[in-house]
């Protein structure tokens, strides 16, 4: 092996039925080098991970680590561990109840006796050495989220690891704690610890990567140093094509729907999650709820669905009053629900993508008219048709479709209730350039055909795209609400940090 | 092709109960083959009856069978077991008994009052149960644990320490067998509930509502279904097979005993939810799976019985073979088979099977 590579991965191959994961992928990781593994949901980034860290036994190809003469084969993750490869997720696994210190020792040593006093100090030199703001003794739920990652980062490294790979970091952490973490992976990059950086936000790869490995439908696209990639190349090579969608999109762009009728309407509305507001959408509208994490735009969305419990207001449907108090009143009413966070509250892990494509329907029919097989099974045809939903089958668990395909299953079963206003919280979060631009244009077209859209996203860019009115919150309020020209990241960044007071 | 997934999703479930249901049928075939001969014999009230191990089992097992299905339903919707329905049957068994004494004797009108009342009486104390699971969320071991201890003291008050007798056609009719019909009755009751909850599960979405329910509660709420309902609904039914499974036991015997009745079902019960491939967490079901179990359970108790083991013993050897069947059921050693299967497969195909499928 060369110098200075830490890590060869040649001509990878891996099948699952049905589906060619990986084919004939070459990756490689240099030594103090921030490398991020780009693609779309399903090009097999997480493939290609789970394969290093011996979670799925490689169907072809070698592996080579720096240290270890000739091929390695790594058969579970325990056995990558020990030869210094170690993952952080995007979910924190530690143990919110343990403190620091016995996050970062638990499960790691032999010993009979366990010396806590002695774990403590050596955590403490740790975290000192890497700068992580979080006392050894302290309890890890105590810590803020970003901490609790570098904690399981420190857990890593400390374990003589040569390849830190981090999978999806920063999907949970504002930007402050961001570039906390960046300061760390810098950090250990001087180190020599070959990073491999798992992430969907474009800017993040630019801003800490030396060197970006692109995947696609399984396959290497290439290898490239990034100073060498512009961005809008990047994207292209990940989705393969060129970015004349994306011009298409500004093309079709925000058509003014103030002049039609008034969908819904909402008076002084309160549920036990959220302050009383006021809120209306015209037939054809996209409108956004802006605001940081926390602001309580999730929060008035679920109390216009009706998802917490509604302790107060009016609401006026097409101009007749109607009382929503839980989901079924909102779907019995044409209002649909895309919920922010996806495994918790969208998907039904265990039921089949047809399952899960007609709940929503079938609970608006109601119990008593159950819909037939054959007609579920051509409802389920159409969507993973008409949204391209990647699935070995319609019988297939959702729980083991990507990410950005649950998320389009969701968005099918929302669909086929023909919704007269369908809300979409964070409907692209943690899912690839190509699908998320897929459902921008989706909900512009589906507001073309008179369908009223209310669409959150903590990427402002996105919503400045498709949303023709934002309504900004802060500390649970409505603080502004911006339309037509006002629409501009700076504007909108004005108004979350406050200056304007409410209308 | 869509079809055939489906079926083999649900063949893979059942896989292991028929696999050990074979094995049984096997094992008892070589051993004594005389161990399924059915024959024919008069009884004592005078009718012509099947008669054979076979018979016998699939006879006995009629009120497990009966209460496996309702379990398995609670099993899917709440996630946890109901431990009362042994104790809550000797309830059933009891209203059952005192209604038909009440009104003055057996009569075809108070047999069927009689079994009305105490399947009402039934679904009213799974009712209970189940408030505390849907409305007050407590785990469902804690929430039936009342009705587990006290059940059988509330049949006692019921019908004080005596054991009625009840001797009549129709309590034979219902236990044993209808003149003129030589199966015994108890399996077309087996055969009836579970037609009545397939039809059920036709002409209603009960089975996604439920399957949705255990498996994310909060995504079901949000797409429309209200989970208390379904968990209510669940128990509901439970109640419903545990009457019947009453009623059979009561009639069987052709006297009451609150000690006895239906004593220890519920273990044997979850059993059979166990062995028939059901994720006793929640979620997915198979009814037919549980069904199967309760077979097995049986056809291992007569087929030990058959080999003259001793009655202390038999508990023992039962634990083994459902330790054997529950491992070989285990999602470790059920991947680890598909595993050597696939590798076998794509081994003696000398490829991918995907690549078979390309060209």
């Amino acid at each position: 092996m060369e110098d200075g590579i830490v890590l060869a991965m040649r001509g990878i191959c891996k099948s699952f039925p049905g589906v060619k994961a990986l084919n004939n992928v070459d990756f490689t990781l240099r030594k103090g080098e921030i490398h991020a593994l780009m693609g779309e949901n399903g090009a097999g980034k997480s493939t290609l991970i789970k394969v290093l860290t011996g979670v799925y036994e490689k169907d072809a190809g070698s592996i080579e680590i720096e240290g270890y003469p000739g091929e390695v084969h790594i058969h579970s993750p325990q056995q990558a561990q020990n030869i210094g490869i170690s993952t952080v997720y995007q979910e924190i696994t530690l143990c919110p109840n343990l403190t620091v210190a016995e996050n970062m020792f638990i499960g790691r040593t032999n010993d009979t006796v366990v010396h806590w006093k002695e774990y403590e100090k050596r955590a403490t030199e740790i975290l000192d050495n890497l700068g992580i703001p979080a006392r050894a003794k302290q309890e890890l739920s105590r810590c803020s989220l970003a901490v609790q990652q570098m904690v399981a980062i420190a857990r890593a490294v400390d374990m003589n690891c040569k390849v830190l790979i981090l999978d999806e970091p920063t999907s949970s952490l504002d930007d402050k704690e961001v570039a906390m973490l960046f300061q760390l992976m810098r950090d250990l990059r001087a180190r020599g610890v070959g990073i491999i950086f798992v992430t969907h936000f474009l800017e993040q790869v630019y801003e800490v990567s030396d060197r970006i490995t692109v995947l696609r439908n399984g396959e290497l696209v290439g290898e490239y140093a990034v100073d060498k990639l512009p961005q809008v190349e990047l994207v292209a090579k990940m989705i393969g094509k060129s970015l004349d969608d994306l011009a298409e999109l500004e093309q079709i762009g925000r058509h003014d729907s103030t002049h039609e009728d008034v969908v819904y309407e909402a008076t002084d509305l309160s549920s036990a999650e959220c302050r009383p507001f006021d809120f209306q959408i015209h037939k054809g509208e996209v409108n956004g709820f802006t605001g940081l994490l926390g602001s309580g735009r999730s929060e008035s969305v679920r109390a216009i669905f009706g998802a917490d419990q509604v302790t107060g207001g009016k609401v006026k449907i097409n101009g007749r009053d109607v009382r929503i108090s839980n989901p079924h009143d909102a779907m019995k009413n044409g209002i649909g629900y895309l919920p922010e966070d996806r495994k918790r509250d969208g998907i039904i892990a265990d039921l089949s993508v047809r399952e899960n494509i007609i709940l929503a329907l079938q609970t608006i029919q109601g119990m008593n008219r159950p819909i037939p097989r054959a007609k579920a099974e051509a409802f389920a045809d159409e969507y993973i048709e008409a949204l391209q939903i990647k699935t070995a089958s319609q019988d297939t668990p959702i729980k083991s479709l990507s990410g950005g395909n649950q998320q389009k299953v969701i968005l099918a079963r929302w669909l086929l209730t023909h919704p007269q206003y369908l809300i979409l919280d964070e409907p692209t979060r943690g899912i690839d350039v190509g699908t998320k631009l897929e459902i921008q244009k989706l909900v512009l077209k589906l507001a073309e055909e008179g369908m009223s859209i209310t669409f959150i996203s903590s990427e402002i860019e996105e919503m400045l795209r498709t949303c023709s009115r934002l309504i900004v919150m802060r500390d649970r309020k409505i603080v502004g609400e911006l339309s037509g020209d006002e629409l501009t990241q700076a504007q909108v960044m004005k108004t979350i940090a406050g200056g304007e007071e409410e209308r | 092709m869509k079809r055939k997934n489906k079926s083999t999703g649900a063949l893979s479930q059942l896989l292991i109960p028929l696999v050990a249901l074979g094995i049984l049928i096997v094992f008892n075939l070589i051993r004594d083959i005389s161990f399924f001969s059915i024959g024919m014999r008069v009884n004592n009230a005078g009718n012509i009856v099947l008669t054979g191990n076979l018979i016998s089992i699939i006879d006995s097992a009629s009120e497990l069978a009966i209460i496996s299905m309702g379990m398995t339903l609670v099993t899917a919707a709440c996630g946890g077991q109901d431990i009362s329905v042994g104790a809550v049957g000797a309830i059933s068994g009891a209203v059952f008994v005192k209604i038909i004494q009440a009104m003055g004797g057996i009569t075809p009108a108070s047999v069927i009052a009689g079994f009305v009342v105490c399947c009402l009486a039934t679904i009213l104390f799974k009712l209970f149960n189940g408030t505390l699971v849907a409305v007050f969320r407590i785990q469902p071991m804690i929430a039936t644990l009342i009705l587990y201890s006290c059940g059988r003291s509330i049949a006692y008050w019921i019908n004080g320490d005596a054991t009625p007798q009840l001797n009549s056609p129709i309590i034979n009719s219902i236990g044993m067998t209808i003149p003129g019909i030589p199966v015994p009755t108890p399996i077309f009751a087996v055969i009836l509930v579970g037609l009545l909850l397939a039809l059920l599960f036709r002409f209603t979405s009960l089975r996604i509502y439920t399957q949705a329910v255990g498996i994310n509660e909060g995504a079901a709420r949000l797409n429309g279904i209200n989970p208390t309902r379904i968990k209510l609904i669940s128990f509901i039914l439970l109640g419903v097979c545990v009457s019947v499974a009453a009623l059979i036991g009561v009639c069987r015997l052709g006297q009451l005993n609150h000690k006895t009745l239906l004593v220890d079902i519920e273990m044997d019960a979850i059993l059979a939810v166990a062995i028939g491939g059901n994720n006793l967490g929640g979620g997915r079901f198979n009814l037919t799976g549980s069904i199967l179990g309760a077979y097995i359970i049986q056809m291992l108790t007569t087929t030990l019985y058959a080999m003259n083991v001793a009655p202390v013993n038999v508990k023992a050897f039962k634990a083994i073979a459902i330790i054997i069947i529950v491992v070989a059921g285990s999602p470790v050693v059920k991947s680890r088979l598909a595993n050597l299967f696939n590798r076998l497969r794509s081994g003696s195909a000398g490829g991918s099977p995907k690549k078979e499928g390309v060209n």
